[in-house]
C-alpha cells in the first residue's frame, strides 16, 4: 500500500510518509510531544526545580512513547480479537485487586505483583472501550436492544469493581468511555435522553452508597468556604492559584500559591493551577486549544477510519482523552467536585501516561494501518 | 429479518457514526467555552479579589515578644529579673544522621530511653524544619559539656529564652507574685492581640496587678512564608516595646526582717509607711519559692504547697481572716468619745466579768479577778474587757458599726495587690442577710473586744492603724511606687489615692487614744511595756490575743494542754514616733499566744530595723 505512495511522489521525501511507514501518526506525535514538553515545563516549576523529578518522568515519558510505538504497529483486528482476552484478564486482576489488594491514601488500588505494582483499572481504561466496541461492531449499527444491555453490562462490571475500591474518579472515567462508543454506535436520542434522566433521578441513591470521604467532596464542592483549612482548602488554594494568574500571569517559575506550597497536589492533581498561576489566560487557553486539537485530530481519524469498530474505538480514545483534561479542569476550577483525576499527558505520574499514550498508539495503528483505496 | 442482522450497510453505517462523531466534537466544543468562560470569570472578573487573597497568603506574621519589666526594691534592689534559661534544640532537617546523632546525645546526656522514644516519635510526626526541645532547664555545666561536643552534632542548638526569676526566692512570694503559663482563664482578661508570642502573664501579686506596665507592646515580624510556615523570608520588622520597670515601696530589708522575726509562725507583719501609705514589708508565712511556678510547677511540688496544712499559698496578709481581738479596742474608744458616750475620765467597774442587766452569762475579763475602776487610758492599756463590753453595749451595734466603717474595717483598702480580702465588720443588716438571724445584745457585748463575727485581714490592721496615726488621714497603702520606661532614668510615680481626713467633731480626741496607746508600750502596767525602753521615742500600740476557739462558761484557758494548732492568735498594731509617726506595724501570729508576749516584740524590731537601731536588748 505504501509503495502506492511512494509511486505517487517518488521524487519527495516527506516525513510525514516516511513515520507513517512505522506507523506513526506525524499531526498526532507532534502535538503530544509538544505537550509533553509544556507539561514538563511546568513539571519543572510545580516540583520546586527538582531535577530529580524530571528525570523520573522523563524516563516515564520514554516508556509510555516507547509503548505508544510498539502499539501503533499492532493492526487494529488483532486489537479486536485481544478485546475479550484484555477484558477477561482486567477483570479477574479487579477482583485480585479487591482480595489482596496494597492501599495506598485509603484505597485498593494497587497489585503488588513482587517486581512492580500495577493497577488494573490502567488496563481496562482500554479494555473497556476495545471490548464494547468490537462487540457492537459485530452487527450492523445501531445496536438492538438486547446488545445494547450486554454493551452495558459489559461497561458496568468492571465500573463498579473500581468504584469499589475506592476510585470514583477512573470508574467514571472507564465507564464514560464505554458509554461514548454506545453513544457513537447510534442508539437513538430517545434512549440517551431517556437513559440520562434515569441517571439524573438515580443521583440520590448514589448518595447512600458513597464512602464518606466522596460525599465529602460533595459538599465542598457545593461549599468549599464551609471547610477552609479541612476539605475545602484545596479547592479555595487551586481557585486563588487560578484568579491571582490574571491574563498573562506571573510568569514561569514566579507562582507563589505554588511555590510557597500553598496549593496542595500541585504536581499531580492541581498542576493545571499552577498553570493558570504561572501563564495567565492566555497560557491556558492555549493548553485547552491544544488537548482541543489532538482530540480533533483523533475525531478526525475516527472519521476517516474504516471499519466500523476502528471509528467508533478511535472515536471513544479521542474523547475519553478530552473528559480526562475537562475533568480536571472542571475540578480544578471549581466546577466538579474534586475526584482525583490528573491532568493528561502532564501531571507527574506514570501509569497514567503509559494508558493515554497506548491510547493515542491504537489511534495510530487505526489510521496507518488503513486500506489505501484507489483514488 | 435476519438478512438484516447479517448484511452490513456500510454507507448507512458510515453516516450514523459520523453524525455522532460531529455531534462529539461540537459537545467537546461546548465544554472548552464553558471552562473558558469559568476561567476568564476567575482570572479577569475575580482578579482583584483572587489577588488580594494570593498576597495576603503569603505574609505572615510573626509577633515578638517584648521583653517583661524588671521589679526593684525601694532602695533599688532587684526583686524581679529575667534570666535566660537554655534547652537544647533539634532540627531534624539539618541533622544528617538522625538516629546516630541521637544516640550520641542520649549517651552525653544520659537520657532515659523512654525519654528519647518520645522524642524520636515527635520527630517523626513534625515537619523536619520544626525545631523540638531535647531537654529543658539545661545546667551550666550541661550547657558546657555540650559546647565542647558541639560538633559532634548538627542541627543541635542551645538555645536561650528569658523567663522570670526571683533571685529573692520565698521573700516576695507573696507581694510581687509570680508570673506563669497564660490559661484559659488568663485569656479571657487580655488583649490576646498584644500577647503573641508571649508564654507567661502575671499570675498573682504585683506581677498581677501590674500586668499591663510590665507587659509592654508586642513587635511585629513580617514574613513570606509557605503553606508549612517556613519562613521564607523577612519583609518588615516593627520591634517589641519592652515593659516597664516597676520600682516598689518595700524594703528588702524590713521584708527580710519581717521574715526572720515570724521564723517558723504562721502568721503576717505588715509595715507602712502612714503618711504616704507606702507598703514598707508585707510578710506572709509560711511562704514559698516563686521560681518553679515560672516555667511550670510538678504537679507533684504543686499538690505539696496546695495540701500543706499551713497553706502556704495563701496570702495571710491579704486573705487572712483574723478576729482582731483587742487590737480593736482603741477604735471602739475613739468611737466612744467621738459619739459622746464617755470622756476620757468616765469610768466602769471591771470585777472580772461582765453582764448585761437581766441575764446571768458572764462575759468575762481576761484578769479573773477584775481591773477595779477603770478609765479609758487604763481600758486601753492593760486591755480592759469589760470597759469595752461595757462601751460597746452602750454604743450599740449600728453605732459601732458605722465609726468603724471610717476606718474601713469590712472594706478592702484597696492596696495594688489583687484578691484582697474585705474581712469582716458586723451589722445587724449583715447578719439578717447573709444568716436570716436577728442581731443579739450579746453579739454587741464581743464586738466590743473585737471578737465574735469581726474578722480582719493584717493590711486591714495596719491600715486603720495609719488612720489613727495620721489622725484621720486615710490613704490607701500602695506596694509600687513609680515606674520606668525601658532604657529610660526617669521615674515616672504612679497615682495615689488619698482620701480626705475622717471628721472628727473634736481632734483632741486621736491624741487621747494615741496617749493610752503609748500608755501601752510605756505605762507602767502597759500590756506591752517590756518593748517600750531604750528608745528616742515613744511607741503607740495595742496588743491583741484573738480566740482560736471560744472557752465554756467557769472554764479556764490552759495553754498547756492545747495543742498549739488551738493557742490563741498573737496581735500586735502600733506606730512610730507616736506624735510623728513613720512607721505603722501590724503584726499577726497564728496561735502565738498572746499579744504583748509574741506579737510586740516582734513590732518592736521592726522598729529598730527601720530606724537602723542595733538590737542589743
Amino acid at each position: 500500500m505504501n509503495k502506492l505512495h511512494d509511486f505517487k511522489h517518488p521524487e519527495r521525501w516527506s516525513l510525514t510518509q516516511a513515520l507513517s511507514r512505522i506507523h506513526i501518526d506525524a499531526v498526532l506525535l507532534f502535538g503530544l510531544v509538544s505537550l509533553l514538553a509544556v507539561g514538563l515545563m511546568i513539571l519543572y516549576s510545580a516540583g520546586d526545580q527538582s531535577s530529580a523529578l524530571m528525570i523520573k518522568q522523563l524516563v516515564r515519558m520514554g516508556m509510555a512513547l516507547f509503548v505508544m510505538l510498539i502499539i501503533a504497529q499492532i493492526h487494529p483486528d488483532r486489537m479486536r480479537d485481544a478485546a475479550y482476552w484484555m477484558y477477561l484478564i482486567g477483570l479477574a486482576l479487579l477482583i485480585a485487586v479487591l482480595l489482596f489488594g496494597h492501599e495506598g491514601k485509603g484505597a485498593q488500588r494497587w497489585l503488588d505483583l513482587g517486581f512492580f505494582r500495577f493497577q488494573p483499572s490502567e488496563l481496562m481504561k482500554l479494555a473497556v472501550p476495545l471490548l464494547v466496541a468490537s462487540y457492537l461492531a459485530e452487527r450492523p449499527l445501531a445496536p438492538t436492544a438486547g446488545r445494547l444491555i450486554i454493551g452495558m453490562i459489559m461497561i458496568m462490571l468492571p465500573s463498579l469493581l473500581i468504584a469499589k475500591q475506592p476510585d470514583l474518579g477512573t470508574a467514571l472515567l472507564i465507564a464514560s468511555s464505554g458509554l461514548i462508543v454506545i453513544f457513537l454506535s447510534g442508539i437513538s436520542w430517545r434512549i440517551i435522553i431517556s437513559f440520562l434522566l434515569a441517571s439524573a433521578s438515580a443521583l440520590p441513591v448514589l448518595w447512600y452508597v458513597m464512602h464518606d470521604y466522596q460525599k465529602q467532596r460533595v459538599l465542598t464542592f457545593l461549599n468549599p468556604e464551609s471547610d477552609p483549612l479541612g476539605s475545602g482548602y484545596h479547592i479555595i488554594q487551586s481557585k486563588i492559584a487560578i484568579g491571582s494568574g490574571g491574563l498573562f500571569g506571573r510568569g514561569w517559575l514566579e507562582g507563589t500559591q505554588s511555590h510557597l506550597a500553598f496549593l496542595p497536589e500541585r504536581s499531580t492533581d492541581f498542576i493545571f493551577a499552577v498553570i493558570a498561576e504561572e501563564f495567565g489566560l492566555v497560557g491556558v487557553g492555549i493548553l485547552l486549544f491544544s488537548y482541543l486539537l489532538i482530540a480533533a485530530r483523533g475525531l478526525y481519524i475516527a472519521n476517516q477510519a474504516q471499519t466500523s469498530f476502528a471509528r467508533l474505538l478511535a472515536g471513544s480514545i479521542s474523547m475519553t482523552f478530552l473528559v480526562y483534561v475537562f475533568v480536571n479542569v472542571g475540578m480544578v476550577t471549581g466546577l466538579l467536585p474534586v475526584v482525583g483525576v490528573p491532568l493528561p499527558l502532564v501531571s507527574y505520574g506514570g501509569t497514567s501516561m503509559v494508558t493515554l499514550l497506548a491510547g493515542f498508539g491504537i489511534l495510530m495503528s487505526i489510521h496507518t494501518h488503513r486500506r489505501m483505496m484507489t483514488p | 429479518m435476519s438478512t438484516q442482522f447479517t448484511l452490513k450497510d456500510h454507507h448507512r453505517e458510515y453516516r450514523l457514526v459520523n453524525d455522532r462523531l460531529i455531534f462529539a466534537g461540537l459537545f467537546a466544543l461546548l465544554l472548552f467555552i464553558i471552562v473558558m468562560v469559568r476561567l476568564a470569570v476567575l482570572q479577569i472578573i475575580e482578579f482583584e479579589h483572587f489577588n488580594s487573597l494570593s498576597t495576603k497568603n503569603r505574609v505572615d506574621i510573626v509577633p515578638l515578644s517584648p521583653q517583661r519589666g524588671l521589679i526593684y526594691d525601694r532602695n533599688g534592689i532587684i526583686l524581679a529579673e529575667n534570666i535566660p534559661v537554655f534547652s537544647l534544640e533539634l532540627t531534624p532537617e539539618n541533622m544528617g544522621d538522625v538516629a546516630s546523632t541521637l544516640d550520641e546525645l542520649a549517651l552525653l546526656f544520659d537520657m532515659s530511653d523512654e525519654k528519647m522514644a518520645d522524642i524520636k516519635k515527635q520527630i517523626k510526626r513534625q515537619r523536619a524544619f520544626r525545631e523540638i526541645t531535647f531537654r529543658q532547664r539545661l545546667t551550666e555545666k550541661e550547657v558546657a559539656l555540650f559546647s565542647v561536643n558541639r560538633h559532634k552534632f548538627p542541627g543541635v542548638e542551645v538555645k536561650g529564652r528569658l523567663v522570670r526569676h526571683y533571685p529573692q526566692g520565698a521573700l516576695f512570694a507573696h507581694t510581687i507574685g509570680y508570673t506563669g503559663r497564660i490559661n484559659e482563664r488568663d485569656q479571657k482578661r487580655i488583649d490576646a492581640k498584644n500577647y503573641k508570642g508571649t508564654h507567661n502573664i502575671g499570675k498573682t501579686g504585683i506581677e498581677r496587678y501590674y500586668e499591663d506596665l510590665l507587659h509592654g507592646t508586642v513587635g511585629y515580624q513580617q514574613v513570606e512564608t509557605n503553606v508549612q510556615g517556613r519562613v521564607v523570608r523577612e519583609l518588615h520588622n516593627t520591634p517589641p516595646v519592652s515593659g516597664k520597670d516597676l520600682f516598689l515601696n518595700l524594703d528588702v530589708n524590713l521584708q527580710r526582717k519581717a521574715d526572720e522575726l515570724l521564723g517558723d509562725y504562721n502568721g503576717a507583719i505588715v509595715a507602712l509607711d502612714p503618711r504616704s501609705g507606702e507598703v514598707l514589708s508585707m510578710v506572709s508565712k509560711p511562704n514559698f519559692d516563686p521560681n518553679p511556678f515560672v516555667l511550670g510547677i510538678s504537679t507533684k511540688e504543686y499538690a505539696l504547697l496546695r495540701d500543706s496544712y499551713d497553706r502556704p499559698l495563701f496570702d495571710r496578709s491579704l486573705r487572712g481572716h483574723y478576729p482582731p481581738g483587742s487590737t480593736l479596742k482603741p477604735f471602739v474608744a475613739l468611737g466612744g468619745l467621738e459619739l459622746g458616750v464617755v470622756t476620757e475620765h468616765t469610768e466602769s467597774f471591771c470585777p472580772g466579768w461582765f453582764t448585761l442587766p437581766g441575764q446571768d452569762h458572764r462575759y468575762r475579763c481576761w484578769k479573773t479577778h477584775g481591773h477595779g475602776p477603770v478609765d479609758l487610758k487604763k481600758a486601753i492599756a492593760q486591755s480592759c474587757d469589760v470597759y469595752f463590753y461595757d462601751l460597746a453595749n452602750t454604743l450599740g451595734i449600728d453605732r459601732l458599726h458605722n465609726f468603724l466603717d471610717l476606718f474601713d474595717f469590712g472594706h478592702r483598702t484597696g492596696i495594688d495587690i489583687p484578691s484582697e480580702s474585705k474581712g469582716l465588720s458586723p451589722s445587724r443588716e449583715w447578719k439578717r442577710e447573709r444568716r436570716n438571724q436577728v442581731w443579739f445584745p450579746g453579739e454587741t457585748v464581743i464586738s466590743g473586744i473585737g471578737q465574735g463575727f469581726n474578722q480582719t485581714t493584717p493590711i486591714q490592721l495596719a491600715h486603720a492603724t495609719a488612720i489613727l496615726a495620721m489622725r484621720g488621714v486615710n490613704i490607701t497603702p500602695q506596694v509600687a511606687r513609680a515606674s520606668r520606661d525601658s532604657g529610660q532614668s526617669e521615674l515616672v510615680l504612679l497615682n495615689k489615692n488619698t482620701a480626705d481626713a475622717l471628721p472628727m467633731e473634736n481632734s483632741e480626741h486621736w491624741e487621747i487614744i494615741i496617749d493610752s496607746m503609748i500608755e501601752v508600750v510605756h505605762g507602767k502596767r502597759g500590756t506591752a511595756r517590756h518593748i517600750g525602753k531604750n528608745l528616742p521615742f515613744q511607741i503607740a500600740g495595742k496588743t491583741g490575743t484573738a480566740q482560736v476557739f471560744g472557752i465554756k462558761q467557769d472554764e479556764k484557758y490552759d495553754a498547756a494542754t492545747l495543742a498549739k494548732r488551738l493557742h490563741d492568735h498573737a496581735l500586735f498594731i502600733a506606730f512610730a514616733p507616736a506624735d510623728k509617726p513613720e512607721i505603722v506595724i501590724a503584726v499577726i501570729v497564728e496561735n502565738g499566744g498572746g499579744g504583748s508576749k509574741t506579737a510586740a516584740p516582734m513590732a518592736r524590731k521592726m522598729i529598730d530595723q527601720y530606724f537602723g537601731f542595733t538590737e542589743d536588748e
